[in-house]
Parts: structure tokens; C-alpha cells; sequence
């Protein structure tokens, strides 16, 4: 029974790793491409650890796992956040099927503020 | 609320202690036990807010582990199926929720789920812009973040 189970996770997880290395080949643009490797990545060493716990089966190691899986749940978006946000910086642009972008032109240039809205705000035009 | 959950414990502790079995499925099935225990004999009419807290927390786990699942498997069809079919877009989502310890909740669990990714933070806390997979439409898509993770995230901190 734990043996299906360890080939089942493992398998799932390595699967998962292997189609987010192949939507980075073929995802269009940037944004798609972080958005497909930090999800994909985050369940499938989520599901590695946690065969790897089931194959061990001690307190210690079934402890650490649920550690590493919650700091790799904490940290992921913040580096994709992190990476996306200096892309736009860049300039680098989305791809060209995109709907809406309603990021253009809420940057200020010189202090990277983020606005809220379109209006203009007084403490900006000094 | 940090009394009920410290009774809470020491009531598991207790029922560990003389069943003898120092198990995880006991200490699981102890929490429970002493869970009901202190639902059914507490006296107060209008029940602390930490009984309903509880299984809402379960519950929520719960439920990004099945948002989780969906994101990647969708995710997953993409990527295998030759022809695309992404409308992708950065929208702008109006927040309700406040303080930081929510707003860093959100934008994570958005990352984490289906085709979602949080891009950045309005200076002023109010907006956060999230880049999305497929947008069919923008009302829509917002109501979706709005009733689906935000709801919940207030419930579980308000």
C-alpha cells in the first residue's frame, strides 16, 4: 500500500516539474512563463517531499517536510512577484493576444510609486 | 480565544497522557474529542467566535489544496495541448481587506491558484494588479477573487 502511495506522489510530482520546464519553452511571454513554473514547481516538490516523507515514515522527517513545504508555499509567489515587477520596470512588454493591461502607466518613472487610480495625484507632479 | 485554544490543548495533552498511545492520530483524534467537549458544555449563549474559527481554518486548507490542484492541472492542459487559447492580461483588483498580514495572505494564495500570478501592490494599499491566464470577462473575473479568496480570508481574520 505505501509503496503505490510513494510512486503515485513522486511520480504526479516529477510529472508536474517536467511540464513546467516544458511551458517555459512554449509559454509566449514573461508573465506567463512565471506564472506557469511557480505553480507547477510549488505542488510538484511539494508532492516529491511528501512521498519522500511517506517513504521514511519517522516524526523527524514527516516534521521537516511539512516545514520546507510551507516556506516553499511562503517564498514562490514573493520571487515571482519580486521578478515580475522588475519585467515591467524593463519594459518588457506583454504578449500581443493580451486583453487588458492595466499596469501602463500607473509606475511613476523616477520613484517606482505604484498608483491606485488614473486620476492624478498632487504629490507626483512636484 | 488564546484560552479556549490553550484549554484546548490541555485537554489533548490529558487525553493522551491516559490513553497511553503518543501517537499523532491520537493527539488528531484528542483535539477533536476535546473540541466537542468544550462546544457542547460551554454556557455562554452567544458561542466565542473560536468554535466557529476552527473548522473554518480546516475547511479553508481544504480548499487551497483543492484550488491548488485545479490551477495545476489546468495549468498542465495548457501546456501539453498544441493550440493556445490564453487571453492573458493584467487586471487592476480592488482590495477590501487591510492590514499587511491579509493583503500578503491574498496575493499569495492568488499566485498559488489557477493561472493567477499577484504582480504589485498599489503605494497606497488599495489595488493590487494581478496578471491572469484567461480573462473572458473583467467584472467577472474580479467578483471571482473577490467572493471566492477574499471572502473567505475575511471570515477566517474578522
Amino acid at each position: 500500500m505505501n509503496d503505490i502511495i510513494i510512486i503515485v506522489l513522486s511520480t504526479l510530482g516529477t510529472l508536474l516539474i517536467f511540464l513546467a520546464a516544458v511551458g517555459i519553452v512554449k509559454m509566449p511571454d514573461l508573465y506567463l512563463r512565471i506564472s506557469v513554473t511557480t505553480k507547477a514547481v510549488t505542488l510538484g516538490v511539494g508532492l516529491i517531499l511528501a512521498s519522500s516523507a511517506v517513504y521514511f515514515n519517522e516524526a523527524g522527517v514527516v516534521s521537516r517536510v511539512i516545514a520546507i513545504i510551507l516556506f516553499i508555499f511562503l517564498t514562490a509567489p514573493i520571487g515571482a512577484h519580486m521578478i515580475g515587477r522588475a519585467s515591467y520596470f524593463r519594459g518588457i512588454g506583454l504578449w500581443k493576444k493580451s486583453v487588458i493591461d492595466d499596469l501602463k502607466g500607473m509606475y511613476e518613472k523616477s520613484t517606482h510609486t505604484l498608483k491606485s487610480d488614473d486620476k492624478e495625484d498632487e504629490i507626483f507632479d512636484q | 480565544m488564546k484560552g479556549k485554544f490553550l484549554m484546548n490543548l490541555l485537554l489533548t495533552f490529558i487525553w493522551v497522557a491516559l490513553t497511553g498511545a503518543f501517537a499523532l492520530i491520537n493527539y488528531v483524534f484528542g483535539f477533536v474529542l476535546s473540541f466537542l467537549i468544550m462546544w457542547i458544555s460551554d454556557r455562554n449563549n452567544q458561542k466565542t467566535k473560536y468554535y466557529s474559527i476552527v473548522p473554518q481554518l480546516i475547511s479553508f486548507i481544504f480548499f487551497f489544496i483543492y484550488e491548488l490542484f485545479k490551477a495545476n492541472l489546468q495549468v498542465a492542459w495548457e501546456v501539453i495541448t498544441p493550440k493556445n487559447k490564453m487571453k492573458p492580461g493584467i487586471v487592476k483588483v480592488p482590495l477590501t481587506v487591510t492590514s499587511d498580514f491579509e493583503i500578503t495572505l491574498l496575493a499569495n494564495l492568488i499566485t498559488l491558484t489557477p493561472g493567477t500570478l499577484s504582480l504589485d501592490i498599489s503605494g497606497d494599499k488599495k489595488v493590487l494588479y494581478v496578471h491572469a491566464m484567461y480573462i473572458h470577462d473583467r467584472d467577472a473575473f474580479i467578483e471571482g477573487i473577490k467572493n471566492g479568496f477574499e471572502k473567505r480570508i475575511l471570515d477566517l481574520t474578522r
